[in-house]
């Protein structure tokens, strides 16, 4: 094969850094959503116009002329207000339901939300400039915005920041509590209501720190939240529901494979192999299972 | 059958035979309407009735259309050099090749996405719940995405459909031809459907839904059933794009083709607006929905996909049962199915 990144192998070295970073903010973004399923056992389709929500937020101050990474800060907290009040609307009423009902609940707020943002933002593909310089490696021939070190470390802390929480505080261990039972929880004198609520807030202030990362690192279109959601549901389905290492590790490693398509495949076909490679993950599990006598569900 | 429900059917049928003549500057929306009746019983075979959600039957509809233009151009130009040159400028059909080549195409636009059906069924049908419900719709994007990198078909510039040919008849006759072909469609697909329902089939169908392990271990052959009903769906969507593709005339892989924001969510809340698992459910939600988006669309002016969102959360959180589950608990007596009333105590014991 003629392909560029079997000629120059450096750009492998390239790609596998650039993806690992990019991993740990879709980590990131993956663990609010396994805190929700596990939780609320709710899947939100909207995850990721959460994100993109987020990142449109910190471009705003940019806008402004602040800096965006101070959006990293701001974003979240705007974001839970949203995802609070995005629960007492709509989610309390689909916690309950079938499985169904909440998935094509969230899609209909996944797209309510992409045309609001047409609608606010403008349908031209923006990004926030943070004049981070790059890093050069390897005398010039690995090159690494500073931006994307800058994400991933923040999304490292945050990460950590939030697994301490839910280890120590009250709230967290209610929680906790709430996803391992809610009806013993709820008998036991937690407000399970409010777990919910703040669950679904938690989320969404993640998802508003990663989109602020994403602000500065990559770009930002009112559409593009779908892969999003796709792929930290691919990175929870991998790792397991708590497996926080897991998802750290499949986060990068999907970081690595979307870099290695990109060079090998083509752009074009880079949300598309994220895609196909959802259906393939998921029919070998199914495969797998099947031997067991068990399936997904 | 009773008397009543022969006078609806006659009734509509009259209705869809005089329809192009009566409302003649509506002919292309109830020619849609008509298509949009067929993506939403095709849903309902796995949305209602067996009670897989799936995401993306919008799969088989696109790769129907694809077909469909593909072999009307490809079976007497070379295709690559049409898709390139925009097409009608460079080749035209004679009005025999082009009955031809549609009625090949259409064939083929059934046929094809039976195979591929057929083929990834045992992988997918395998998974349940919401896991069956995120794979569909990634295989619904990941279609769109792949066709927009395919140079043959046009890739993301999309392609156009073979113009109606010269020297018979106007823009007129061509869209009573393709109402009555649509019309045509829907009756075959619902027939079908109604036909199929009283049989075994619709039974395993309701069984899987109720309970697969149960009808498993009754010695069902439950993946065979899913899967031929998944062809069942992929048959008619496959003829209902290739239809779509040419009354468009022109096809796009994320917007026309594989349009999971637009016909791929349609399809699944005109079944549920209707009410799922029931036969005419998806029927009336169809005309329902087809009706209100035609007649208040323009009010919503840029806006359109707004209410869409809000739709779908309203009529999914307030309405989940929709009309005919309305119906049924209003009028028990005409609509209604006859429920044990201890039988029902003992479901809500076992869940």
């Amino acid at each position: 094969m003629d392909l560029l990144i079997f000629q120059v192998p450096i750009l492998m070295v390239q790609a596998s850094l650039d993806g690992a970073l990019l991993g740990i903010l879709f980590a990131l973004i993956a663990y609010g959503m396994a805190l929700q399923w596990g939780v609320m056992n709710i899947i939100n389709i909207a995850q990721g116009e959460m994100v993109i929500l987020g990142g449109y937020i910190a471009y705003t101050m940019y806008v402004m002329g602040i800096h965006p990474a101070y959006g990293v800060i701001v974003s979240p907290i705007i974001m839970y207000f949203i995802g609070w009040l995005l629960y007492k609307l709509v989610i309390n009423r689909v916690v309950d339901r079938d499985l169904f009902i909440s998935i094509l609940a969230t899609f209909g707020i996944s797209i309510l939300t992409q045309q609001l943002m047409n609608f606010i933002f403008g349908a031209d593909v923006v990004v926030a400039q943070s004049n981070f310089g790059t890093t050069l490696l390897f005398d010039g021939m690995v090159t690494l915005p500073n931006a994307k070190i800058f994400s991933a470390l923040i999304s490292i802390i945050f990460a950590t920041g939030l697994v301490l929480y839910m280890k120590k505080s009250k709230l967290g261990r209610a929680i906790r509590a709430t996803s391992q039972n809610a009806r013993a929880a709820k008998i036991l004198g937690v407000d399970t209501e409010r777990v919910y609520a703040t669950t679904f807030g938690i989320n969404a202030a993640l998802c508003g720190v990663a989109g602020a990362l994403i602000s500065i690192t990559f770009t930002l279109h009112p559409y593009v939240g779908l892969p999003y959601t796709v792929r930290s549901f691919m990175i929870v389905i991998i790792a397991g529901l708590g497996n926080l290492p897991g998802v750290a590790l499949s986060g990068m490693g999907l970081g690595v494979f979307e870099e290695f398509s990109d060079y090998i495949l083509g752009t074009e076909f880079r949300v598309g192999s994220v895609f196909t490679l959802l259906v393939l993950i998921l029919v070998y599990r199914r495969f797998r299972l099947s031997r067991k006598r068990e399936y997904l569900e | 059958m009773k008397r009543n429900n022969l006078i609806l059917y006659g009734a509509l049928l009259v209705f869809g035979l005089m329809a192009p003549f009566l409302f003649p500057a509506f002919k292309l929306q109830i020619s849609f309407m008509w298509i949009l009746v067929i993506l939403a019983l095709t849903w309902d075979v796995q949305g209602g009735q067996m009670g897989y959600n799936t995401f993306g039957n919008i799969l088989f509809f696109g790769i129907g259309m694809y077909i469909c233009a593909s072999t009307q151009i490809g079976l007497f130009f070379p295709l690559e050099e049409w898709t390139a040159s925009g097409g009608e400028k460079t080749f035209l059909h004679t009005p025999s090749q082009y009955f031809l080549g549609l009625s090949a195409g259409l064939v083929l636009a059934g046929i094809v996405p039976v195979i591929v059906a057929a083929l990834i069924g045992y992988g997918i049908l395998g998974l349940r719940g919401h896991y069956f419900a995120i794979c569909t719709l990634g295989l619904g994007i990941a279609a769109g995405e792949l066709a927009g990198g395919i140079e043959i078909i046009g890739a993301g510039q999309g392609m156009t459909a073979p113009p109606w040919p010269k020297g018979i008849g106007d823009t007129e006759f061509r869209s009573e031809f393709f109402y009555f072909l649509t019309f045509i469609t829907m009756l075959a697909t619902f027939t079908f459907l109604r036909w199929a329902y009283q049989k075994r089939f619709g039974l395993v169908l309701n069984a899987i839904r109720d309970n697969e392990d149960k009808a498993e271990a009754m010695g069902i052959h439950t993946m065979r059933y899913k899967i031929l009903g998944w062809m069942v769906s992929a048959f008619f969507l496959g003829i209902a794009g290739g239809l779509v593709g040419n009354m468009v005339g022109y096809i796009e892989p994320t917007e026309i083709a594989f349009t999971g924001a637009t016909y791929g969510v349609f399809m699944i809340l005109m079944a549920i607006l209707g009410g799922k698992g029931t036969l005419w459910g998806p029927v009336i939600g169809a005309m329902v929905f087809h009706i209100f988006k035609e007649g208040f669309w323009t009010f919503f002016l840029g806006w359109q996909y707004v209410a869409l969102g809000v739709l779908i959360v309203v009529i999914v959180i307030f309405f989940p049962e929709g009309i005919m589950g309305w119906l049924r608990e209003k009028f028990p007596e005409r609509f209604g199915e006859v429920i044990d009333e201890a039988d029902r105590k003992a479901q809500v014991v076992l869940k």
